[in-house]
Order: structure tokens, then sequence, then C-alpha cells
């Protein structure tokens, strides 16, 4: 196929496979040295001297200028963006310091406890959102359309942090149903072995249930909270792409062989969303990381959100600007990620 | 016995300026013939098929006096008793293939769904009938096209494909709703012959929906013609030319023809009166 | 399709918006935009947000008059007075401030806030999108890298860098929450540029001889706007949320400004024992946030006809 439609082009022809995943890793590459000096401008507009956070305040003069030379703060600014880009790609983001540790350390660390919850979000929203949002479509108008219309509404307008507070306050402060702040309870801390550094699994490897349990009933609240976030969103856009395919021709050709209305909703509609909701639902899941920053706060969760406004408060800049790395990475990823799937499951895109 | 017996159907839809009504009170059968509707767009002709299928999605209403297909009335069937009938019985052909047929789904698939949901049978015998019907619409190389998806056939291939779904199960009756109008010219006379061929093999009841008097009088035994929901004349197509109503003729006159040509085209001028004179009865 | 011909003599205000044959280009402008106005009138929810935002303006406009107490002041005898309390209809807070009063002065905040960054971010959306769009080539290509580059970050996690580098306050959360908000704009006006740019009355303006920016200013901008407003509409809600949630952490409004995202971090410590401190902001939030999102509904479906109902 190739050779036919070259049309007498010099450079050697590589498959369209190979061009567009270079061009994929292209843009990425690009978005990413973006992403890494928009947070590098972010570090030096600071007004935190950075030296004088390492030497101390009373520090002399000649530590002060080795310090400065030694940072390299002496070079011009697009060289001291070299020196950042060339830590950053071995995985340094300097110290915290507030706990005194390598920053991506501390991130290794934290990033589970938000995995887990952002992770058992989604699922809560998946389970939920797409049979909600389905449902809404084919019954438009109906009562369970206006349902879904209400929850959705709500999950925009509402304050996650606010709601995060209600919640507390009505299943752990009156109620009593679900474990408080925190991963686990005081006395279960640091019981199981860290494996995956979440908890639900580590318990269940270590066969303790009991601790199992306790961490299930702290994470069923914050979970179930950003799920119904997801949720909201999730049912929304399914409605939305659903509606596009019902009003589409083929829905008719399905309902003129005979089909039953349900597998004319779930053979052939739904297949032709599948892709939009995957992308969708990457998008949420890349949405939750950042809700969890506040969510994380209202549960004290020691996760990467916390982690980031700890930090923020206390002016720990390495620990905010690898933070905020991390997590545009993960968007990143998850963008690619989608792409790359919508590649493999359209054959309009093939 | 007619195939189909429509009396007095009426296609209703609420919009907030009251109702719409798209067709009404229209009355025709079909025998074993290929029976054309010609009318311009709005005059209720794609609705009257879609009718007959019972495919109008509620807030649009249908009403019948009875639409007897071989003397049940498909009026009284439940949605089950209509799925079978669906398909198997009456089977419909529509404008643009682009369109529909399902994007992400395999042409092989879909034609062998077609068949297997009113044939108990498994994979290899509806794979064998869904190449033995591509070969009969003049598919070559059938098994590569069974793998393909619809963006990767052109219009007059998806045309046949879309014909081949169609015709599958052996339906009695075929309504085909502008079937051409989306092609290149290159390739209409040839899926309308591929059609043709089929549908006076089986001994089957076409109805041609369409806008193209010429066509429709070239390709059909019988014509009616729509005007605002309402069938406002009835003939033979080889009488085409006795017609009788205003707007059939001029219909006629807007055509440019080439045994008697005119300096200038008639402009359709259409009479508010036309809309209240009651449907012509195309029952036999 | 009958065809009225309207008297000219017994022609009423409503009729001359109401016509078929508008007379002069404002004639028409008024014309639709009055038909639009009766659509949006029909659909009562965005009715229902239209007038709570009416109130809210209202409320801020007098909210002098209509505080009963001043929201600043202390009063530590009278701390944590339950809902409903003699002369503190929604309680008081840890300081003895009335709650009711400081919503009142809170939603001053809010509008403010608001209406800031949907001056801001949009305006610098179009400019970059109407650019792009209308220079192509490498200034597209470079302006729409930096957009995706701002559309990667997580936008709380950006606008808590850029407060943490700016420094807290109601100004730079402003700031912040602008710089994380134009991306979308841009994208929205660079792909209506596009389209405006390639269409057949551009290029008869041009061969009458205006320069770019004319065409930018005079033709291109005009014909974004009404796009660019329902988007804005709908993104107020994730606005008002995202400056409470800059609150809430104590990035934005510093105390004891009346900000409702503050309030609830204040309230938070007495949650379990006395409810209402946090609960009674985070209602006055959810509620504006519902009336924008209510019209913003309303607006696209007015405005953007393929979502109507059949």
């Amino acid at each position: 196929m190739a050779e036919k439609n070259g049309k007498g082009r010099a450079a050697p022809a590589l498959p369209r496979w190979a061009n567009t995943t270079l061009s994929t890793l292209g843009s990425v590459a690009v978005t990413m040295l973006g992403l890494l000096f928009v947070t590098f401008i972010i570090g030096r507009v600071m007004p935190i001297d950075p030296v004088l956070a390492v030497v101390g305040e009373r520090a002399s003069q000649e530590t002060y200028d080795a310090a400065f030379e030694a940072m390299g703060l002496d070079k011009p600014l697009l060289v001291q963006f070299g020196y950042y880009l060339w830590d950053v790609l071995h995985g340094d983001f300097g110290n915290s310091l507030l706990t005194a540790h390598p920053v991506s350390e501390d991130i290794k660390r934290v990033f589970p406890a938000t995995f887990e919850l952002a992770t058992l979000g989604t699922i809560f929203g998946i389970f939920f959102g797409v049979p909600l949002g389905v449902m809404a479509a084919v019954r438009r108008g109906s009562w369970i359309d206006q349902v879904a219309r209400v929850v959705a509404l709500v999950g925009y307008s509402m304050p996650i942090f606010w709601l995060g507070l209600m919640g507390l306050l009505v299943f752990y402060g009156i109620l009593g149903w679900v474990g408080g702040p925190g991963r686990v309870s005081i006395f279960y801390e640091d019981m199981v072995p860290v494996v995956t550094g979440m908890i639900l699994i580590d318990s269940a490897l270590d066969g303790n249930w009991t601790v199992f349990k306790d961490a299930f009933s702290h994470l069923i609240l914050p979970a179930s909270l950003l799920g119904y976030y997801s949720l909201a969103y999730i049912s929304r856009m399914t409605r939305s792409f659903m509606l596009e395919q019902l009003s589409a021709e083929y829905i008719i050709t399905a309902r003129v062989k005979g089909m039953s209305e349900r597998a004319v909703i779930w053979r052939h509609c739904f297949r032709n969303i599948r892709v939009q909701l995957i992308t969708v639902i990457a998008l949420s899941y890349a949405n939750l990381l950042e809700g969890s920053v506040l969510t994380e706060i209202i549960f004290s969760w020691p996760g990467i959100g916390s982690y980031i406004t700890t930090a923020l408060l206390s002016a720990d800049m390495n620990a905010v600007l690898g933070g905020t790395v991390v997590v545009g990475l993960i968007f990143i990823l998850l963008n690619i990620f989608c792409d790359l799937l919508y590649k493999v499951l359209d054959p309009r895109a093939r | 016995m007619n195939l189909l017996d429509v009396e007095d159907l009426w296609v209703r839809f609420p919009t907030s300026s009251g109702m719409f009504e798209a067709v009404r009170g229209v009355s025709f059968s079909l025998g074993r013939e290929r029976l054309g509707i010609v009318g311009e767009s709005g005059s209720g002709k794609s609705m009257t098929g879609r009718a007959i299928l019972r495919l109008i999605r509620p807030p649009g209403q249908v009403d019948a006096e009875r639409i007897d297909l071989e003397g049940t009335n498909l009026m009284q069937m439940s949605e089950k008793e209509m799925r079978d009938v669906r398909g198997s019985q009456i089977s419909m052909v529509m404008q643009d293939p682009k369109f529909s047929l399902n994007p992400v789904m395999t042409v092989g698939d879909q034609i062998m769904e077609a068949y297997q949901l009113h044939n108990k049978t498994n994979r290899r015998e509806a794979k064998a009938r869904a190449i033995e019907m591509l070969e009969a619409v003049s598919i070559r190389d059938a098994e590569r096209v069974l793998r393909a998806y619809p963006h990767e056939m052109s219009g007059g291939m998806g045309q046949r494909i879309m014909i081949a779904m169609m015709m599958i199960p052996n339906p009695k009756i075929l309504i085909a709703d502008e079937p051409t109008s989306a092609l290149d010219v290159s390739v209409q006379g040839q899926v309308l012959r591929i059609m043709d061929k089929l549908v006076q093999d089986r001994g089957m009841g076409l109805i041609f929906i369409s806008h193209d008097l010429n066509l429709v009088a070239d390709f059909c035994d019988r014509v009616l013609i729509m005007y605002a929901g309402r069938i406002v004349e009835v003939c033979q197509a080889d009488r085409l030319h006795e017609a009788t109503h205003p707007y059939t003729r001029g219909l006629l006159n807007s055509l440019p023809r080439l045994d008697a040509p005119k300096d200038r085209l008639e402009a359709l001028v259409r009479d508010p009166d036309w809309r209240h004179q009651p449907s012509v009865s195309g029952l036999k | 399709m009958t065809d009225t011909t309207p008297t000219p003599e017994s022609q009423s205000l409503r009729d001359w918006l109401l016509t078929d044959t508008p007379t002069s280009r404002r004639h028409a402008k008024f014309a639709s935009f009055y038909k639009g106005w009766l659509r949006l009138r029909s659909n009562h929810m965005a009715m229902f947000g239209f007038a709570i935002l009416i109130g809210l303006l209202f409320v801020a406009a007098f909210a002098p008059w209509l505080a009963p107490h001043d929201p600043y002041y202390q009063e530590l005898s009278n701390r944590l007075l339950p809902i409903w309390s003699e002369g503190h209809v929604f309680g008081t807070d840890s300081l003895g401030r009335d709650i009711l009063s400081r919503l009142i002065y809170g939603s001053r905040i809010t509008l403010y806030i608001v209406t800031l960054v949907a001056m801001i971010a949009p305006v610098a959306g179009l400019l970059v999108g109407t650019i792009a769009g209308y220079a192509g080539g490498w200034t597209d290509v470079i302006l729409m890298r930096i957009t995706d580059i701002f559309l990667a970050f997580p936008k709380l996690v950006l606008a808590l860098a850029f407060v943490a580098a700016l420094g807290a306050g109601i100004e730079n959360a402003v700031l912040a929450i602008s710089l994380t908000a134009w991306p979308p704009y841009a994208r929205l006006a660079r792909a209506e540029t596009l389209t405006i740019r390639s269409s057949d009355f551009i290029s008869a303006i041009k061969l009458q001889g205006a320069g770019p920016i004319r065409i930018i200013t005079r033709h291109i901008w005009p014909l974004c706007i009404s796009s660019l407003i329902i988007r804005v509409t709908l993104d107020m809600a994730g606005i008002i949320l995202t400056a409470a949630g800059l609150g809430f952490l104590g990035l934005g409004a510093q105390p004891p400004s009346p900000e409702w995202g503050a309030m609830i971090s204040e309230g938070r410590r007495f949650i379990l024992d006395h409810w209402w401190v946090a609960t009674v902001p985070g209602l006055a939030i959810f509620t504006v946030s519902l009336a924008f999102n209510l019209l913003g509904d309303g607006l696209r479906d007015v405005l953007d006809p393929k979502d109507e109902k059949s």
C-alpha cells in the first residue's frame, strides 16, 4: 500500500501507526516541557528566597553566597531551567522543607492513598452513572430523566468540601455508620505491612480482616462522595452521547430488522458511545485526583492533595511544585491512554 | 388477497404550536407489485412508510382503521408480535448507507444479525447465507466485505449491502425510502436493477418512496401522489401523462423533457385548496 | 407557511419585535433577542435560576440596608448562638458575629470574584483564540500549544500553585482562577474564527481593503461573543466553586472578610456540635452556583437549537 500513496515523496515512508505514534509522542513531550516550564516559573516568582530556606535565616553572607552559587541561581534563567529539567528527569524534585525527605519519596508514600480513593470513586461513578445516563436518554423526559438531571445539577453546583463536611456530620457524627477522618482508626495504624500502600489491598494481603473492615468504613464516605461527583459527570455525558446516537439512522435500521429495544440500545447504540465514554471516564478520573485535594483535607486523608496543601500553607515550594508536576503528568498520561484506546477501539480511526 | 391494506392512516406529532398532522387519512393497498409514492419533502411519504412498520416513536401517534398484512391487522399487535413482523415480513431500505449502517460493527455482523434474529441457526449457517445474499446483490469478494466496516465501502456498495441485509430474512414487503437519492448518478441504475430483480424473483411487494416522478414512473407499476399528508391522485405508471390533478400536472410540467423542449419550465403554483380536498383512495 | 400581512397602524411593540420582516439590522437584532427571551422565559428552571441571580444582585447592592448587624462586629458573649436565635436568624459564629449579615456581605465578594474572572478569562481567551485562528501558521501552532499546556494542568492544583507563588488574597485568587480558566475560551474562539475566516463575507470585506485588525475586532469578535457568553454562564458555577475552595483552604479572601468558603472553613472546627456555622454558607454557595447552572442550561437550549426537544 505504501508504494501507491507515496506520490514520489523522497523521505522513507514510515508505516502510518509509527507516524501517528511519533507525532503523539512529540506533542506529549512538548506539553510536558511546557508543564515543567510553568512550574519552574512559578517557583521563580515566589516571594520566598529559596537560598534562605536552605541555609537558614542566620547564615553569614559567605555561606549565603556559596549556597546561592551552588544552587545555580547566578546563571541565566534558561540555564537554571536546564538544571531543573535535568533534576526532574532523574526524579529529583529536591527536598521537602516540612518532612526533610526527598519530595519524590514523599509522593511515592502518599500517592497510593489518593489512588485508592479516586479509583474507588470512579468505579462507583461508572457503576451508577453509566446506567443512569443510558436510562435517562432512552426514557427522555420521564421521571428517571428528571432524577438524573437533578442528580447532575446538584453535583455540578455543590462545593465538594462542604458536601464532605455534611457527610461527616450526618453519617459519622449523628448516625455513626462510618468511620471518621483518617484512613484507619488510630489503634489500627501501622498494623499491616505496607506492600502496595493501598490499605484495603494491604490488609487483605495480610489477612487482617479487622483492619480491612475498619479501613473500609473510613474509605466508604470519601469514596462515595468523590463517586457522586464522578457519577454526576459520567451520567450527564452518557446521556448526551446516547441521545446523539439514538437519533441516528442505523438505530432505525436495527429496529427495522425486528430487534428488541433492549438489544437496539445495548448492542447497537451503546457500542457506538464506548470510545467517547472511556474518554469521559478518564477525564473524570483525572478530575477526581484533583477533587481529592479538598476531600482529603476534610477527611484528613494522607494523600497527595493533603500533601500539596500542607506544603502550600508552609511555603514548602519544592513539595508544591513536585506534587503539581506529578498530578500534571498523570493528566497527560491519561490523555495519551485515551488517544491510544480510541485508535484501537474505533474502526474509523484505525 | 392483497399483501397490504392500509385504511385511513393518520400520523400526528404534538408540537408547541398544536398538533402537526404529517399523514392525514391515507388509504391504499399493495399487491405483488411495485407501488410508487411520490411527493415533495414534508408531504408525509416517508412517515407513511414508517407508520406501516409502526416505527413512529412517541410522542408521535399513529392511528388507522386498519393496516392489514395479508389480513392480520398490525395495529392490534403487541410490540413483541410486531418485532416478528419487522424484518421477516416487512423490511425497509433507507436513503443513505453512510448513516443507516452501524459504523462500529462489521458488515458481516450486521447482516448475520438480521438473519439470526428470525432464524434459529448457528453462526456458520448465518455466514453462508450472508455470503450468498451478498453475491445476490452482485458483490464480489463477499468474504472480505463481511469483515469490512461500513466506512470502507462506497455509497453504491453500502446500499447493496443494505439491500442484502434487509432481504436476508426473506420478507414479503420491502419499503424503499429514497434508496438512490444519496448515491452517485452512475450507480443509481445498478442499485435499482438489483433491487428490482430480487423483488420480482421473490414475488415481493415493493413500496418505492421518492420525490422523483420520472424515476417512479419508469420503475413502478402504480403511483400514489401525495401532497400535504394526503393522496391527491392514484394512477397507473404508464398512464401518468393522463393524470388530471393540477399538482401532478404541475410536477410533470416542471420537469424538462427531451421530446418536447421548452424555453421556460413552469414553476409549480400551489393552490391552498388542495390541502383541504379529501384523500383519494389507493385501495384495490 | 401562511403569509400574514402586518397592518402598520395597529402595530404594538410586541408585534414590532415579533415581525418576520425586520426593517433594519438593529430591528432584526432586537427581534431575535426578544424571541430568544420568550423561549428562555418558557423554561421555568432557567427563569428560577435567573430570579435567584437577580436576588443575589439585589442583596449585594443593598447589603448595608439588608444586614441586621455589622458583619465584623464581634460579641464574644454571644458566641455560637444556634440557628433561629433571637436577633440572629442563622445564629452566630465562633466570634459572635451574625452569620446572616456575613452571608449578605459575602455575596458582594462572590459577585466581585465572578465578575472579575468573567471579564478577564474570556477576554484573554478571545484574544489568543482569534489571533491564533486568524493568523494561522506558526503563530497558531505556538499559541495553541501554550493553550494545551495550560489545559494539561489540573485546574485547582495549578490555581493553588499560582496563589502560593503570588500570595494569598482575593485579587490573586481571581488572577489564579483566570489563569486556569482562559484556555477553553481560546479553543472555542479559535474554532469560531476558523469557520468565520473562510466565509465569503470576510473575503468581500478583505476586497474592500479592510486590514486584519479591523476584521478581527469588527467582524470576528462580535460573532464569537454569543457562544462565549453561554460558555461563561455555564462556567460561572465552576468559578464560584473554585473560589470557595481557595477561600476554604485559606488562600482566597483573608479573615475577617466574610467570604463564604472561608466561613465554611471557620465552621469546620465546630461541625459536630455547631453544625449551622458551616452549613449555612455552604447552602449559599450551592444556591448561587445552582442558579448559574440552571440559567446556563436554559441559555444553551435557547441559543443552541441542536439539542432542542423533538
